[in-house]
This record gives structure tokens, C-alpha cells and sequence, in this order.
């Protein structure tokens, strides 16, 4: 049941608008790959090309050993589960689950079994004379998921499953999402803007921007290693400080921060600081720390996010447990030490810092 | 100042209720005065007579035979415009080509142009010195004054009904349950039978509804290419026309003429005579 994808200079255009630009990648056999990117960064292009919904431009796609770039969508035999669930509005949960069975002409006994099987898979066993619209957003998106994996596809695709579902059930179906890929193993290629999604469910997270691969890899090499400014924008939040590269560090005002060993000397850069590396004290322990004003501090429940004015201008933020606040309130003068930074060129990260702030 | 204050007045309860029923009032008023009271008016008419009169009209050859041929002309009218209405419907909500949005508006053409004038253009194309005529004279095929004409006529008037419920049905639908369906293994054609079909059974439906009650009920044009002559091209409610022409006006005969002249002259001769009339 498992079979990896493969896609290979994939190019899409609509008119004169160029939606993916050779994209290259590979999703392993049984694993889960995230697609990451915003909207408009090409990512459901991509996803609706390898199931055959649209035909691409160039490239050609694989699943195991066997071309898919000239196969028709019903040939490709993969499951698709779409944003908006797309399910059958005129067929109750049961049919909805045959219909990839029926149409293959399955016999009725088969397909009985088969459903009960997937009624039980996705806990929804006491539905299935339901229509559609008598279901929550999370019981369709389930019956969706049971009805493409119903003809036993040789990949799963799914295009932002949980974002037309509230937080609560967007956790909930993450995780029992996860628990299901286990059980199932079935190859499967996520598209998401949301980075927590790609983070908690993927193997693997290839981050997508304006039809381009920033970055490929593991959740903690996206996010501890981020290889472009966009990447270190766009996954987790950062605060970004502008200065300039002196002697492997970013130099801004009296300060500097390291982590730009790869830049050239005296050029443009720009720092990107996570809020969780920023530690804050009431007095100079270290004799080499910040100094900052605390602008405002915000609840985070446990944690507190407090937002800093450093003497050249710029803004920070730290997110900080609720019980090392002490000494730090508004308007007081505190101490900032920061435990890691990446660096990037200016030009690189203008872009990054759009996403980043926004 | 305080005695105006206190001056009674109607709570705004009681207003909502007196707005309320004053609209349930009017709707229903208009309706029945305007639907229901003709309904009751024609069928108490009709039975009258006793239930034998009734019987006794319906049984006459030429009454038959004015039935049967509406009958046939909206079968084949319904028919036709409901596969090629659904079709059509298709292509104006899902393509996308140069033209597409004078096609639509063409679409609702028949409904801007009187029936009278339908009917003319039909005599003006099929009718001698027609751009059609020598084409199917030379086959032996007659058109006007004869079934195919009075088909046409009618499917042309028909043509807005199915395509103009189906289309908003189908933009509303999307393309996202065909797509599922199509990842299901569905072939083109089993997606269009087992998910658009009966997503859009309701509009196409109305639609059929709409075209068969125009159809039966056309008279302008089916007049016209049909000449009405009795118990050969004359439709139930041609037959209907002419009865009451002939009970109802017996000294008014200047507007009946017209067809009198048609059905007494018939074929080729009543072509001329109505092509010169119009011009």
C-alpha cells in the first residue's frame, strides 16, 4: 500500500501567470510530506497536478515506478480529500463511502463490508444513513477521508483538510489523523498554510513560496535550520533586527548578535531572533546583554509575550514562563541576552520580514 | 409635554402584527383573485353542462386530434430542449471561450421576441423564396403548414426555460463534487449521471415544467407556421381560439380572418397569403 511520489520539474501556468516554477521533490513511501506555504504560494497547484484535477504545463510525475504525467485523473487512483469535504450532498454517508466502489462495479456484498470497515475506521459507525448536511464540519471531513480511502488508493492527498474547521476540531482530527496514517501507512502528501499542522503530522515539510521550493526537510531542520530568510520568516514567529555583518556577526547600534558566519563583512543583514531565544533578566548578569525598555506584555496563558524597545529602535519579542516575569513590567529597564539568531542577506529577507510581521 | 408623551399609541408588537397580516392579506388576495378564481371560474363553466357535455366535446374527431398533436409537438419540444437545454446549460456555466457571454444572452432571445414574430421568421425561411425552401420542396418534404414547422416554432419559444433554471443550479454546484467523483474512478459519464444529474433534478424539473405548459399553451406562432387548419395542424388550444371565435364574437370576424383565410385555402396558397399579409 505504500508508494512513494515523485515529481520532477513540475511547472504550471494559467495564461501568464506562472503558479509553480520547477518544482522538484520526493514524498516517501508510507511517510506524510507537508506542503507549506501561504496562499498563493502554488502548493494546491501542485497537489491537484499529481492527482490529475489539472494537467501541468512541464515535469512529469511518478508514483513507485509507474509515469502518472500522462494518466488520466480516474486511472491515477488516488484519494483526494478537498478543503470544503466535496461530498455527495444528494447521497447519505453510506453511498457516499461506496461511490469509488460502485462505480468500479464492486459487488453490493463487498462493498457493504468495505464500508462497515471504514464506518468503524473513522468512528462514525452510528451514521451512516445521514445526509451531508446533518453532519458537523469534522464528522464530513471524516466521511470524506473514509470515502477516498474506500477504493484503497495508492496515495492520499489532502488539500488543507481542517481549514474550514474551527481550533478545537482542527487539534482533534490532527491528531486522530496521525493515529490513522499509523494504523494505515498509505503514502501521504498534505498541503497546508498552517505550520503547526505541517510540524505535528509531517515526516517531512517542503516549504513552497510564490511556485518556488525555499526549503525541504525534517520539521526540526525547518524550523532550528531554516535555509532561507523566507523559511525563517514564515515557519514559527521572529523578530527581525536590521544591521550589518561584522566579523560573522550582525552588528546593530552598540550590539551585535552571531550567526552570520556566511555573509560577506560589511554587507546588509538581517537577524532573525525566535521569541523563545530571547532571555530576559532584570539585572546585567552576564555584562554583555541588551539593554531594552518593556513596551507591552501580553498573556499567553502560561507563557507572556513581552515586546521590547532596544536603544537603537528596533523592536523585540521574547515569550517568557509566567514565573520568570519578576522584574519585568511596563516601562522597566531590563537586561536581554540572545541565545541564537540566523542571519540573512537584506535583500534575501525583505520578503521574510513581510511574512513574519504579518 | 408630558400628556403627548402619554397619549396612547400602538406597541410595536402590535404594529409588527398589523404590518404582518396586512402582507399575508395582499398575498393572498392577489393570488387567489389573480390564479385561483379563473381555475375555479373555467372548470365550473366547463362542467356546466353536466358531466356528459363535457365528455361529448372531448370525443369529437377533430378535438382529439387537436390533443394528440399538442401532445406530440411538446413531447418532442420537451425532449429536445431538456437534453439540449442541459447541454447548453453546461457549457455556458462551465466553459470558458470568447463569445460565451453573447451565447447566453442569445439564450434568453426567444423570450424578447414576440411569438408572432417567431412564427414569421419561420414562413420568411421555410416559406416559398426561403433560404430553406428549395432544399426541402426538392425532397418532398413539407415544413410549414405541417408538424416540423410547428415543432420548430415552439422549441425555439421553449428554449430559455431549462437552460435559464439549470445554469444558476450549476454555478451554485461548482465543479468540486464532479472532481471528487472523478479521483473516485468515476468516468465523465457516470459523474454527469450519478452527481450532476441529481444535483440538478430540481431546476430541470421547473425547467421541464415551465416548456411543457409553454408549449401546450403557444398559440402566436404555432398559428402562423401551422395555418390552424381543423383536424389537421390545429392544436388543442388553437381549437380552443376558434370555438370561442366562433360562440363568443360571431360579428367580429375582422381579427379572425387571418387564419379563417389560412384554414380555408390551406398549403401553399395560405403561404403566400400569409407572408403578404404580414408584409
Amino acid at each position: 500500500m505504500s508508494t512513494p511520489i515523485r515529481v520532477e520539474g513540475l511547472s504550471k501556468r494559467f495564461g501568464e501567470f506562472e503558479a509553480v516554477k520547477g518544482v522538484t521533490f520526493t514524498a516517501e513511501a508510507g511517510s506524510i510530506t507537508a506542503l507549506l506555504g501561504p496562499s498563493g504560494s502554488g502548493k494546491s497547484t501542485v497537489l491537484r497536478v499529481i492527482a490529475g484535477l489539472d494537467a501541468p504545463t512541464s515535469g512529469r510525475i511518478w508514483m513507485g515506478d509507474e509515469e502518472q504525467t500522462f494518466k488520466t485523473v480516474q486511472e491515477r487512483r488516488v484519494g483526494f480529500v478537498f478543503q470544503h469535504y466535496s461530498l455527495f450532498r444528494h447521497m447519505n454517508v453510506a453511498q457516499n463511502i461506496a461511490f469509488g466502489l460502485s462505480v468500479r462495479k464492486v459487488p453490493k456484498h463487498d462493498q457493504r463490508k468495505r464500508v462497515d470497515e471504514l464506518l468503524e475506521l473513522v468512528q462514525l459507525s452510528g451514521f451512516r444513513d445521514r445526509y451531508p448536511d446533518q453532519l458537523s464540519g469534522g464528522q464530513r471531513q471524516r466521511v470524506a477521508l473514509a470515502r477516498a480511502l474506500a477504493p484503497r488508493p495508492k496515495v492520499l492527498l489532502l488539500d488543507e483538510p481542517f481549514g474550514a474547521l474551527d481550533a478545537r476540531v482542527r487539534q482533534d482530527l490532527r491528531r486522530w489523523l496521525d493515529d490513522l496514517h499509523r494504523e494505515l501507512g498509505v503514502t501521504s502528501l498534505l498541503v497546508t498554510h498552517d505550520q503547526d499542522e505541517a510540524l505535528e503530522l509531517a515526516n517531512r515539510v517542503v516549504v513552497m513560496h510564490e511556485g518556488s521550493i525555499e526549503q525541504v526537510g525534517s520539521p526540526n531542520e525547518i524550523y532550528n535550520d531554516p535555509a532561507t530568510a523566507f523559511v525563517a520568516g514564515f515557519v514559527g514567529s521572529a523578530s527581525v533586527l536590521h544591521g550589518h555583518v561584522v566579523e560573522g556577526h550582525v552588528q546593530f547600534g552598540e550590539h551585535r548578535v552571531g550567526g552570520a558566519g556566511h555573509l560577506e563583512e560589511g554587507t546588509e543583514a538581517r537577524a532573525f531572533v525566535r521569541p523563545h531565544d530571547v532571555r530576559v533578566f532584570a539585572g546585567d548578569r552576564t555584562g554583555g546583554s541588551l539593554e531594552a525598555t518593556v513596551e507591552r506584555i501580553t498573556t499567553l496563558g502560561w507563557l507572556s509575550r513581552v515586546m521590547l524597545r532596544l536603544p537603537d529602535g528596533q523592536v523585540l519579542t521574547a515569550e517568557l514562563p509566567n514565573d520568570e516575569l519578576e522584574g519585568v513590567e511596563l516601562g522597566a529597564r531590563v537586561w536581554v541576552d540572545l541565545r541564537r539568531a540566523r542571519a540573512f542577506q537584506a535583500r534575501d529577507a525583505v520578503t521574510a520580514a513581510i511574512v513574519a510581521d504579518g | 409635554m408630558s400628556t403627548e408623551l402619554r397619549t396612547p399609541r400602538l406597541s410595536g408588537s402590535a404594529r409588527r402584527l398589523l404590518v404582518h397580516g396586512g402582507f399575508t392579506a395582499i398575498a393572498i388576495l392577489y393570488v387567489g383573485v389573480l390564479v385561483v378564481a379563473p381555475l375555479i371560474g373555467i372548470a365550473w363553466a366547463a362542467l356546466r353542462g353536466g358531466l356528459s357535455t363535457w365528455t361529448a366535446t372531448l370525443s369529437q374527431p377533430d378535438v382529439v386530434h387537436a390533443y394528440v398533436l399538442t401532445g406530440i409537438i411538446t413531447a418532442i419540444t420537451v425532449v429536445v430542449s431538456s437534453v439540449l437545454g442541459v447541454v447548453v446549460a453546461l457549457v455556458v456555466a462551465r466553459d470558458r471561450f470568447p463569445g460565451r457571454s453573447l451565447m447566453s444572452a442569445f439564450v434568453d432571445l426567444p423570450l424578447a421576441v414576440s411569438p408572432v414574430i417567431v412564427g414569421v421568421m419561420a414562413v420568411l425561411l421555410f416559406g416559398r423564396g426561403g433560404w430553406f425552401e428549395p432544399w426541402f420542396s426538392a425532397r418532398g418534404i413539407q415544413i410549414l403548414f405541417a408538424l416540423p414547422s410547428m415543432v420548430l416554432v415552439t422549441m425555439f419559444i421553449c428554449i430559455p426555460f431549462v437552460i435559464r433554471e439549470v445554469v444558476p443550479v450549476l454555478q451554485e454546484l461548482g465543479v468540486s463534487e464532479e472532481e471528487a467523483a472523478s479521483t473516485l474512478g468515476a468516468s465523465s459519464w457516470q459523474t454527469f449521471l450519478r452527481v450532476t444529474l441529481k444535483n440538478i433534478r430540481w431546476g430541470l424539473l421547473y425547467g421541464i415544467a415551465l416548456t411543457t405548459a409553454r408549449a401546450i399553451g403557444e398559440i402566436g406562432a404555432v398559428l402562423i407556421v401551422s395555418g390552424s387548419i381543423t383536424g389537421k395542424t390545429e392544436t388543442a388550444t388553437l381549437y380552443i381560439l376558434r370555438a370561442f371565435d366562433q360562440n363568443h364574437r360571431p360579428g367580429l370576424d375582422r381579427p379572425a380572418r387571418g387564419y379563417r383565410g389560412v384554414q380555408a385555402a390551406g398549403g401553399e396558397e395560405a403561404a403566400d397569403m400569409t407572408c403578404g399579409g404580414i408584409r
